[in-house]
């Protein structure tokens, strides 16, 4: 199981990578695994706010369904194309080809309290 | 917990186990989709060990069966099987399960998570010269389902299984290891279920022989997600799902195994009335325009009044679609209306379909 150390988690198994004030979120390959084959992602238009620890979204697989939280507060910039026609991106690649939205985050300091991947190594007890 | 025969195979795998009818079970291996695939392109194998075996021997077996069952199994000559339901006297279904004539004998094959609850049913049913005897734990059972399951299996056996129509069975050995060849499955391809004897050396006998037999072909374990994800392409039932003791055969499309005319037996009284007075709901399919999957419990409407429930839904992968089963009001059920479902509070539009889904 992957778990990068360049990106950060929360306990719900989303993962946020920070560039300047954008963030890129997805869901982490435990996750991914949990679930089981991704067959559709539901996420909000560019121009949603998001709300810290709030559902924004849904991933649909084919056993069971899962909320997305949001990791911090922020307005959505961008949504990943890709993972409309191919779900399945988010399992092959969690971290990369199947990130879910981009957004601009809006307080940085929402960041200090997600886990880093050493806290979430132990979280997910691998 | 319980653990069929393949447990250390599956596991060697890299199965995941998940716990099902107090069995642990392998639910996925390479991933519900691709091993979806595997059995409809090619063929796969289902450990379904955790199915439940009863033999109903004695001079009355005959009647007992014609009473608790609703299919005619006077029509069940030795060699057949027969799909049939066990019902409540008020119609309600205690069980889906498969009738085999043995020669001499019956043998009911009957859902794992149900296994107690029948056979204390049909303990309590029991009338003349009947022996009931739970065998489930002397077989392993194995289906082999998908196109080449044929051609794979026949390296195996001398029995000519061309020969062996659909719901029909043979005595034979597979692979040095004697059993009962069915011609019957729960994917609605070609397939046969294996039945012999449970103990973990001969099912690894067998096991290994399938897969080095099955390699050209292309040959994958399937597990119990996959097994759901099929059934439900071709709009079969499961029990727990779509059929339980709070529906009955007809409103369940289950009209074709029922023999109303066949004499007297359990639920019949009810059912005739049912079909008398017309049915008041009954099951249809779905189809979701997104990828929403309408999963079981979530309310189906129409015009804003509740008209009905989700009993099982899927992603479909063989379709790339969203689909559903469901009770709806009769008035409703036409193929081709539209009715809503609300998925998580979320309305979308679904058109009723004729199942199974899969055209085959």
């Amino acid at each position: 199981m992957k778990i990068p150390e360049n990106v950060k988690y929360t306990k719900d198994h989303e993962w946020i990578r920070v560039e300047g004030d954008s963030g890129w979120i997805g869901i982490t390959d435990y996750a991914q695994g949990e679930l089981g084959d991704v067959v559709f992602v539901e996420v909000p238009k560019v121009g949603t706010k998001l709300f810290k620890g709030k559902s924004f979204g849904t991933i649909e697989a084919v056993k069971a369904v899962s909320d997305l939280y949001a990791p911090v507060a922020g307005e959505v910039v961008e949504l990943n194309k890709v993972i409309q026609d191919s779900p399945d991106v988010v399992n092959k690649d969690p971290y990369g080809e199947g990130w879910m939205v981009k957004i601009k985050i809006a307080d940085k300091n929402d960041l200090g309290s997600l886990l880093d991947a050493a806290a979430y190594k132990s979280l997910t007890g691998k | 917990m319980k653990q069929t025969a393949f447990y250390e195979i599956h596991k060697a795998l890299g199965a995941k186990i998940v716990e099902f009818a107090g069995f642990e079970m392998p639910v996925q291996y390479s991933g519900i989709i691709d091993e979806h695939l595997t059995v409809r392109n090619k063929v796969g194998v289902f450990d379904v060990s955790h199915m439940g075996e009863f033999e109903v021997r004695g001079k009355d077996a005959l009647q007992f069966l014609q009473k608790v069952t609703v299919n005619d199994v006077s029509k069940l000559t030795q060699g057949k099987i027969q799909y049939s339901a066990m019902c409540y006297a008020d119609g309600g279904i205690v069980d889906d399960l498969l009738v085999y004539n043995v020669g001499g004998h019956y043998m009911l094959v009957v859902n794992a998570s149900n296994i107690d609850k029948d056979f204390k049913w049909l303990q309590s049913q029991l009338k003349g010269d009947v022996q009931l005897k739970n065998v489930s734990d002397d077989f392993s059972l194995l289906a082999i389902q998908g196109p080449r399951s044929r051609e794979l299996l026949q390296k195996l056996t001398d029995v000519q299984l061309a020969a062996i129509e659909y719901y029909h069975f043979k005595r034979g050995t597979v692979a040095g290891v004697p059993m009962i060849i069915s011609r019957t499955g729960y994917t609605g391809e070609l397939g046969f279920e294996i039945y012999f004897d449970a103990t973990p050396v001969t099912g690894k006998k067998v096991w290994e022989a399938i897969f080095a037999a099955g390699k050209e072909f292309g040959v994958a374990p399937i597990g119990l997600g996959a097994r759901d994800t099929l059934r439900l392409e071709m709009g079969f039932c499961l029990y727990g799902n779509d059929i339980d003791q709070t529906t009955h055969p007809l409103e369940a499309g289950l009209g074709w195994i029922t023999k109303l005319d066949k004499g007297e037996f359990l639920g019949r009284e009810p059912m005739l009335k049912a079909k008398e007075s017309g049915l008041k709901r009954k099951l249809v399919g779905l189809t979701l325009p997104e990828k929403n999957i309408a999963r079981h419990g979530f309310p189906i409407t129409s015009k804003g009044s509740a008209i009905g429930q989700i009993t099982s839904g899927t992603f479909s992968p063989s379709l790339q679609k969203s689909v559903a089963m469901g009770y709806v009001g009769s008035s409703y059920g036409e193929p081709g209306s539209c009715i809503t479902v609300s998925i998580r509070g979320k309305d979308i539009q679904a058109t009723i379909v004729k199942v199974p889904f899969l055209q085959k």
